[in-house]
């Protein structure tokens, strides 16, 4: 049984909570639209918990509906909205930790109000990450920062990092919240609603059975999988070369801070020298003093330079360069699935017994492997999206801020000559006898 | 007031001369119409050549030869353009007339030539005596030299300055001839020289003491330059990188593709741009380089002006110690220790003739003393004059030039920034075609 590709809209008078109302209409235009595949969604699937395990295996009663976001219809539609600030740090007898203050303002039904307000760490965000994860292991989760800082011994309460980190989560939730299937799923809820996440934490499937995905990845991997579809091994291709782009444009882009960086050291010398300079001369004191002053100016919009690099477009690169294990991971988990199926498939042509309750088994095996490989594709296509306009926005972004720097400079010799023009008009004015 | 007159001094020859820079050089040279050589003649430094041959050792050496162009300024008037007198000359004979000038006109500050060797480089720019850039930058200061020559007031009108403009051969033995070795030989000793000087003018020490501020001030800042310029190449260069990685990815993609490879070649653009942005600033620390030498002249006529006036009281004191001991033999009276005076109280005095003859000697001594005192005075005095006079025009031309420079800075700030624009936005519209 495949997950059928529904054609139909959300009638408004629909209970199914997920999508709000107030867009029903627009569904209805954006179906015409060739790009979009639309699946229905089963109600089921909104109340009660998140995913368990029984979930994954009736895929029949779990044919996701969920539309492709555009761009343009984020800004009209989204309900919900997601901010992560105010860290603090918190200090018990066995350990000090930061939490971050969650805020989220919503219209949708399913949440008891409209506000709310939870403090979260690390940790926490961490365990969301997992149960996503673990609930759809052929979807594509936005990563997480880093646990540890790669470079140099920085510590965890370091104010830069702090703040990096702060605005690292702040864009996951968001783009949680962004997509279509997580941004529903009760773990998401519970992770912005609930006052403390420890007894939530215990339910459901956790570490065991991460683990048991572990190994089975091990497993899988020295298995290998047989008739892997050319269209995930064309995923796979391009995300090795992906992930070596922008692993490369991470690189070339710390690497143009950092000469930055140097270059601004020797700059903040120059402004000084003319200024000593004009303390002995007399005629040229004013121009002297006037170079002085452009060159601290500079000095300064080459100091936003590179900190507006630093804040925007090396989180954004450093993000995708996470992206692509993610990537990796999701495509190795769909192998498993595929490996499992094609492992129990044999294991039926060779065993005489128990073929019925095989064969019952094998169905569902199969339909776990459609499900997965379509979440897989239609996330696919929603990431490459997602990706393309972040990255593009990014580059964007940075192009128009090195445009601002050149115009504040110019703005300052322009200034700067037409101030040693006019007293050079004047002087000959002067001279003239 | 002088004006610029740039239709008499048409810089002929190097074609390769951009619209600034002969704007430049017509700014750095002030002519003035009525007294220099500039005003009848139009020079040039035309080319560079290399050349082999043996030197004063016997041993192959590879040396640069400058050809220098003379054209009477008439002829380009006249419309006719007849092909300019030429010759070449290599460093050294620059260096030569340079030395010349220096011992026969002490109290001008007579203009640098351009470094021996490439200094304060940055590590992109070579400094090899050899490299084309170099020899290039240096044919442009030798021609600068030649011009600022040209256009004094007083150098301009010498001749071995003239026949070093004209006369290929036998230029160096001429320039033996005057002799002008003997007086280097003395003026470098002098200037090396310590001495105290009792009374010295004002104005002198007050340019001494600037001279060395602006070296100091001048050989910092270019230091400074030379790293920044250094950077900044760096800095462009690496945007080099994501030329090639956007193009790389552009691969993979398919509706980013064009948006990427075409942004690519913007930062390809982007990173090749620093190389004329650098040369440019190369020309502007090669006229900072200029008054760094101008410095070392200005610090020398002081001290030619110390020497005049150490002399000259060293003659007066001679004077008055020679009037003294006429005194004494007059009256018998000794006031002043002197050996003399000693052994005349040991041993006797001196027979009246000897005294007479003695006396004889010291009046003419006196009246040659004082005639040398009237001289250095006159020396001294008219040193000062004229001295104060090449200062007084030095400063004048330094305020314009180097405020004529920091405008030229600005105006290539301004185009680099204009490019930088140009560029990221280019950048941009590719982006957002991604």
């Amino acid at each position: 049984m495949s997950g059928p590709v529904v054609d139909n809209a959300v009638p408004s008078g629909n209970s199914s909570v997920a999508i709000p109302t107030d867009i029903s209409g627009q569904i209805l235009d954006l179906d015409e639209d060739d790009d979009l595949e639309v699946f229905s969604k089963d109600t089921t699937l909104t109340e009660g918990s998140s995913f368990n395990a029984s979930m994954q295996t009736s895929p029949a009663s779990m044919i996701n509906q969920y539309k492709f976001e555009e761009e343009e219809e984020d800004a009209d539609t989204k309900d919900i909205f997601v901010t992560v600030d105010n860290p603090e740090s918190l200090v018990t007898a066995i350990e000090t930790y930061v939490t971050y203050r969650v805020m989220t303002k919503t219209t949708r039904s399913e949440f008891d109000a409209s506000e709310f307000e939870v403090r979260r760490r690390y940790q926490d965000f961490l365990w969301l990450k997992g149960r996503l994860e673990e609930a759809h292991p052929t979807l594509i989760v936005h990563p997480l920062p880093e646990k540890f800082v790669m470079k140099g011994m920085v510590e965890r309460f370091n104010e830069d990092f702090i703040e990096t980190r702060r605005k690292a989560l702040h864009r996951f939730l968001n783009k949680i919240a962004e997509h279509p299937i997580f941004s529903s799923t009760e773990d998401f809820k519970i992770f912005l609603t609930a006052g403390e996440l420890t007894s939530h934490k215990k339910q459901g499937p956790g570490f065991l059975s991460r683990m048991g995905e572990t190994v089975k990845a091990v497993a899988a991997t020295v298995r290998g999988v047989r008739n892997r579809p050319e269209e995930f091994t064309d995923m796979q291709e391009y995300v090795e070369a992906f992930s070596q782009k922008i692993s490369s444009l991470d690189k070339v882009t710390q690497r143009i801070v950092r000469e930055q960086k140097e270059y601004l050291e020797e700059l903040k010398e120059c402004g000084p020298m003319y200024a000593l300079w004009s303390q002995s001369e007399e005629e040229l004191a004013e121009p002297l003093t006037s170079m002085a002053s452009s060159l601290d100016s500079c000095c300064k919009e080459t100091e936003e330079r590179v900190k507006q690099i630093n804040d925007h477009l090396i989180p954004a690169l450093h993000e995708y360069v996470l992206c692509t294990e993610t990537l990796k991971a999701v495509l190795r988990r769909r192998d498993n699935i595929q490996a499992d199926f094609e492992a129990k498939t044999e294991a039926l042509a060779t065993k005489k017994a128990d073929r019925d309750t095989m064969r019952d088994e094998l169905d569902k095996m199969e339909d776990r492997l459609e499900w997965a490989n379509n979440a897989l594709k239609s996330d696919w296509t929603r990431w490459r999206k997602v990706m393309r306009t972040d990255l593009r926005s990014a580059f964007i972004d940075t192009a128009e801020r090195n445009v601002n720097y050149y115009e504040k400079c110019l703005a300052v010799w322009e200034s700067f000559l037409h101030s040693q023009r006019t007293d050079a008009e004047g002087n000959a004015k002067d001279d003239c006898s | 007031m002088a004006d610029s007159g740039s239709e008499d001094i048409a810089v002929i020859g190097n074609t390769d001369l951009t619209p600034s820079e002969s704007e430049n050089n017509l700014k750095n040279t002030m002519v003035e119409k009525g007294t220099s050589l500039l005003k009848r003649m139009e020079i040039s430094v035309a080319e560079a050549e290399k050349r082999t041959g043996k030197n004063a050792v016997n041993m192959q050496e590879t040396y640069t030869v400058y050809l220098i162009e003379t054209r009477p300024v008439d002829a380009a008037s006249e419309g006719t353009n007849p092909v300019p007198d030429s010759l070449w000359r290599r460093y050294s004979e620059f260096e030569l007339l340079r030395n010349y000038l220096l011992v026969t006109y002490p109290f001008v500050v007579v203009p640098p030539l351009p470094e021996k060797r490439a200094e304060f480089v940055w590590h992109k720019l070579s400094a090899d005596n050899m490299d084309p850039d170099f020899v290039e930058r240096r044919r442009v200061g030798l021609e600068n030299f030649l011009l600022r020559v040209a256009s004094h007031p007083v150098l301009s009108s010498d001749k071995i300055f003239y026949s070093f403009l004209t006369e290929e051969n036998g230029w160096k033995e001429t320039v033996f001839e005057t002799g002008f070795q003997a007086k280097a030989d003395s003026r470098l000793k002098a200037l090396n020289a310590t001495f105290r000087v009792k009374n010295p003018d004002k104005r002198f020490a007050e340019m001494k003491h600037y001279g060395d501020e602006l070296q100091s001030v001048i050989s910092q800042l270019l230091r400074v330059r030379a790293r920044a310029a250094d950077r900044l190449y760096g800095v462009y260069k690496v945007h080099g990188n994501y030329g090639r990685v956007f193009s790389e990815w552009s691969a993979i993609e398919k509706e980013m593709g064009d948006g990427l490879q075409s942004a690519g070649h913007h930062m390809d653009a982007y990173a090749a741009s620093v190389d004329d942005i650098l040369e440019e600033e190369e020309h502007y620390a090669d006229q900072l380089k200029e008054y760094l030498f101008y410095a070392d002249a200005l610090r020398a006529v002081c001290r030619k002006h110390e020497l005049t006036q150490y002399e000259l009281e060293m003659a007066a004191q001679d004077l008055t110690s020679k009037k003294q001991q006429r005194e004494e033999l007059a009256t018998g009276t000794v006031r002043t220790f002197s050996l003399k005076g000693m052994t005349s109280k040991l041993f006797g005095q001196e027979t009246p003739e000897q005294r007479e003859a003695k006396l004889k000697m010291l009046e003419t001594q006196i009246e040659e003393g004082e005639e040398l005192v009237k001289e250095r005075n006159e020396e001294c005095d008219e040193f000062v004059k004229s001295a104060w006079v090449d200062i007084e025009r030095f400063k004048e031309q330094k305020d314009h030039d180097l405020r004529e420079a920091l405008i030229s800075y600005a105006i290539m700030q301004i185009s680099m920034c204009k490019k930088g624009i140009q560029v990221w936005n280019n950048a941009k519209e590719c982006f957002s075609k991604m």
